[in-house]
């Protein structure tokens, strides 16, 4: 094969096929038959068999150390040298197989929803482009190599987010997403040149091996993990750098289940996971709070909102900000296992949201209606008897993120909850982290079930457009039923069936390493405590689940509580929910307006007071100065001596003029006798 | 003839007659000879210095890039002539003066 | 004997050269560059340049001179048996170009040369391979890659215009 190495080949293949079909089909895509799709599709289903092949190997393997890692050099300048290489083990697999797969069933599920789009090829194209970015952050062994895809994937995602670009608010919202990812990204490169000025190296492992020898500590050590963090909170969507992703729902659903639900926000709490041994226990602590506020605020603001696509972006949010919690009380493992399960239910959820807008579209398309929100819940009701897959895939993704046993996401959602119980018990003082945790899990439990309720049951809104909603073809549904049937407990736990036990393949094949940092707990001991926290979480989770769904089912489904009473009650908190807690416009108001008036002001003094005043005083002396001088200098000096001057060059120049002859061996010979010149100044 | 001074010499004429060629002729066709002979010339100095420095190979293996850039220059450079032959029906390069103006 | 064949290689080559850039007649002028190319092909072989010497042959004489004699014919009306071909400016470029010759000579004498003794190899044929193909691969793709670029100007210079 191709450098020997049957790992590094498959990582090889992996990574840069996508970027062929990309190429190919920016390129050539819309000559091609059916526009190039088959082009990307047939790359990505063989990066989908090489990951699962990979996949395999794991398992025939059975190695919870397994690592391998190759190196090539990219820069070397002597003693300044960087190099680039894979790092592979058992997490990178596992994500490997995530990215392929979601990406596939991308691919699959938009050869009918983007049918007949004017940039079809072009879709493909970016799709390969993000997969090969995405797979870069994977396989990456060193910061650099990780920071170049990182700001790769943000680029593939703002061209995906203006993927229509006719529409305003598209175009907005992708260069929103690509300026907010920056704020982020500033706050990742001083971390990474902070850890590179320190240690010297880009490489994970001399950055762990330096830690522990102590090249950096203390505070310096903290910033350079918070630095490292900020670009986490960017692309994973943190508070407050969160703004972007609802947004970012502009895009074409397909891309956000892609990259805005399963991979590419993922890349943040995947790079906090990479380098979870590098973060102080204070880094960390930021890190926990961060997500676990985020869980539960964004938990709060998906209750209110009537987008479906608004709802599982502020869900996604919800998330994420669960397994940064999970990373930041040292849980990693968990982490990213939720990662994993995530990344099926919300696809599937997204999925099913795109089979819906797309039923509705069509529908609504028929009626040849421009005005009704085709996203808006609450056009919709009563679709379950219509889109029969579409809801039973839903309602089971919906099962799996509620935390509802037998399901992955119960499995995943309760060893988060156990750290941080775990957690808390060690540290009484930060009893808040379990408390956003299980609140976050309560909430979102009734919202998603909302969200059910709101689409497929009930009554019947709009009669019309119900008329014409037809179940998707079967590109979609594939995807949908094959994700949401990987929410089940058993994919995770295999070979063992307790559905209320993470123990399985992935708990014994990937084991959390030790922090390399001081005064951080040992792998052991988390384990210690989580292995305690167990039980109590599982029950108190359960609890907290069924009461969202209790309450769920109380208001939405049989309308005992009424929605709107409730809304009025809570007037103030509704409000605030509905406008996401105002962060747009907060933003606006204390951000951008403050930054607008101040170069104002600026402007102002620099144009009004010390242009027009000092600047145009100083002309007019200097005009009437010049004028003075002007006529001494006309009168006096040029008509005597500078015409005299310029009437000798002139005649000079006449004789002058018959040396340039046009002749190129003129000008040469003269050349020549200006080197003999040269040779004879140098030899005297 | 075992010494260096010897080639250089030989190579500094040639150098020389190319140089004088390329200044004097008229004739395109002409001028190219003389930058041949240049060429030529600076052949014989790296093959020179290749066998007194110890029979270094690199300095053949320059010779044979430059035995390429040759071709392709006079390649080139006749074509180029042609084509001046087309437009101005005269290869003299001092008819073809327009630099002047 | 070696030496005087080498003396008779060197006469070879100086007085054809003169006659390439002296001569009247375009075409004994191109005559006279085949002899001064089979003279520096006599001086390779001297200098134990085998491979070389080869080539010097096999380009030059067989590829270069040729293209010459064909532009030579092409640029010119086949009728007109002397082809004429002055040269201007001749007193002050003798001048200025013995100038540079004493120049050189003046260098070439008063450099101490950096000289290693060396026997003479069996071949360099199989040495200049290796080079080409290892420490040399990315000028010989680059220079394959610009004889094709030649190659492609060429024929788009010398086309007509349609």
């Amino acid at each position: 094969m191709i450098t020997g190495n049957i790992i590094t080949d498959f990582c090889l293949l992996i990574l840069f096929l996508p970027v062929v079909a990309f190429a190919i089909n920016i390129f050539i895509g819309k000559r091609l038959p059916r526009q190039g799709d088959w082009v990307s599709v047939g790359a990505i289903l063989i990066t989908l068999v090489l990951s699962l092949s990979m996949l395999m190997n794991m398992f025939m393997n059975w190695d919870p150390n397994f690592s391998h890692e190759v190196q090539f050099s990219w820069i070397d300048l002597g003693a300044f040298k960087i190099e680039l290489g894979f790092w592979v083990d058992n997490i990178t697999i596992v994500m490997l197989v995530v990215v392929a797969l979601i990406s596939s069933m991308t691919h699959i599920f938009s050869l009918e929803y983007m049918k007949g789009d004017i940039r079809y090829s072009r879709y493909y194209a970016y799709l390969g482009l993000f997969t090969f970015s995405m797979n870069g952050i994977v396989l990456a062994n060193n910061l650099i190599s990780m920071y170049i895809f990182w700001e790769l994937v943000g680029v593939s995602s703002y061209l995906l987010i203006g993927h229509w670009f006719e529409k305003n608010s598209a175009a907005n919202a992708a260069t929103k997403a690509f300026l907010t990812n920056r704020v982020g990204d500033i706050g990742f490169f001083i971390g990474i040149m902070l850890m590179f000025t320190a240690i010297g190296s880009f490489n994970f492992q001399d950055l762990f091996s330096g830690i522990s020898q102590g090249m950096i500590s203390g505070q310096l050590l903290t910033l350079a993990g918070v630095g490292i963090f900020l670009g986490a909170v960017g692309k994973s969507a943190q508070f407050p750098l969160h703004i972007w992703l609802p947004d970012a729902m502009e895009g074409p659903t397909p891309v956000s289940a892609l990259m805005h639900a399963a991979t590419m926000v993922a890349a943040g709490v995947y790079l906090t996971v990479r380098l979870f041994p590098l973060f102080s226990p204070e880094a960390l602590l930021i890190i926990a709070y961060v997500g676990g506020f985020t869980a539960l605020f964004a938990a709060t603001i998906a209750v209110t909102q009537n987008d479906i696509k608004k709802v599982l972006a502020y869900s996604t949010v919800s998330q994420l900000g669960y397994m940064i919690l999970a990373v930041g009380v040292g849980n990693y493992v968990a982490a990213f296992f939720h990662l994993l399960t995530h990344a099926m239910f919300k696809a599937c959820l997204f999925f099913g949201s795109g089979s819906v807008i797309h039923a509705m579209h069509h529908s609504l398309h028929e009626l040849n209606d421009q005005d009704t929100d085709p996203q808006d819940m609450r056009n919709m009701g009563g679709f379950k008897s219509k889109l029969p897959i579409t809801y039973w895939t839903m309602t089971i993704a919906t099962l799996t993120i509620a935390g509802v046993p037998f399901f992955s996401g119960f499995l995943s959602k309760d060893a988060i909850l156990a750290g941080t119980l775990a957690f808390a018990k060690h540290y009484p003082q930060h009893f808040l982290l379990p408390l956003f945790g299980f609140g976050a899990a309560a909430i979102t439990a009734f919202y998603m079930f909302r969200l059910i309720f709101m689409t497929f049951h009930g009554e019947v809104k709009m009669p019309k457009v119900f008329k014409g909603i037809h179940e998707s073809p079967r590109a979609m549904t594939f995807p949908l039923i094959l994700l949401s049937s990987l929410g089940f407990f058993i994919f995770y736990t295999l070979p063992y069936f307790n559905p209320f036990s993470d123990h399985g393949w992935f708990t014994e094949l990937i084991q959390a390493s030790d922090s390399v940092v001081k005064g951080n707990p040992t792998a052991e001991e988390i384990y210690e405590g989580i292995h305690h926290a167990h039980y109590p979480a599982m029950a108190l989770s359960l609890l907290v689940a069924s009461f969202g769904i209790g309450m769920s089912i109380l208001m939405y489904m049989k309308k005992k509580l009424s929605a709107d009473i409730w809304a009025a009650k809570m007037g103030f908190l509704y409000k605030l929910s509905l406008n996401k807690y105002f962060f747009d416009e907060n933003y606006n108001r204390f951000l951008y307006q403050p930054v607008l008036k101040l170069s104002q002001a600026i402007a102002f003094v620099d144009w009004d007071l010390y242009d027009k005043y000092f600047i145009n005083g100083f002309g007019r002396v200097t005009k009437w100065l010049s004028f003075l001088t002007g006529r001494i200098d006309y009168e006096g000096l040029d008509q005597k001596l500078v015409d005299g001057v310029g009437r000798t060059a002139q005649g000079f120049g006449n004789q002058l003029k018959n040396v340039q002859t046009g002749r190129l061996q003129n000008y040469m010979l003269f050349a020549l006798a200006g080197v003999i010149v040269i040779i004879v100044m140098q030899t005297i | 003839m075992d010494s260096l001074t010897n080639y250089l010499f030989v190579s500094a004429s040639l150098f020389c007659l190319g140089l004088y060629g390329v200044i004097t002729r008229r004739n395109a066709v002409a001028v190219l000879m003389g930058v041949e002979l240049i060429l030529n010339s600076a052949n014989i100095n790296f093959v020179a210095f290749a066998r007194f420095s110890g029979m270094n190979m690199a300095g053949h293996v320059y010779a044979l890039f430059v035995i390429v850039l040759a071709a392709a220059e006079a390649a080139v450079a006749l074509a180029i002539i042609i084509n001046i032959f087309n437009n101005f029906k005269t290869i003299n390069v001092d008819d073809v003066s327009q630099l002047r103006q | 004997m070696a030496d005087l064949v080498f003396w008779i290689v060197v006469g070879v080559t100086i007085v054809s050269a003169a006659m390439v850039v002296q001569s009247k007649q375009l075409l004994y002028s191109a005559i006279a560059l085949l002899f001064t190319f089979v003279g520096v092909t006599g001086l390779y072989i001297f200098l134990w340049a085998d491979f070389i010497a080869g080539v010097q042959v096999v380009v030059y004489v067989g590829g270069i001179l040729v293209l010459i004699i064909f532009g030579i014919m092409l640029t010119n009306k086949i009728t007109s048996v002397n082809i004429s071909h002055t040269s201007v400016q001749r007193g002050i470029g003798a001048t200025v170009v013995l100038g540079i010759l004493a120049g050189i000579g003046f260098m070439i004498i008063n450099t101490p040369w950096y000289q290693v003794a060396a026997t003479e190899p069996e071949q360099t044929t199989e040495t200049i391979g290796r080079l080409l193909m290892m420490d040399y691969l990315l000028p010989f793709e680059v220079a394959s890659l610009l004889l094709l670029g030649a190659l492609i100007g060429a024929t788009t210079l010398s086309r007509k215009e349609d």
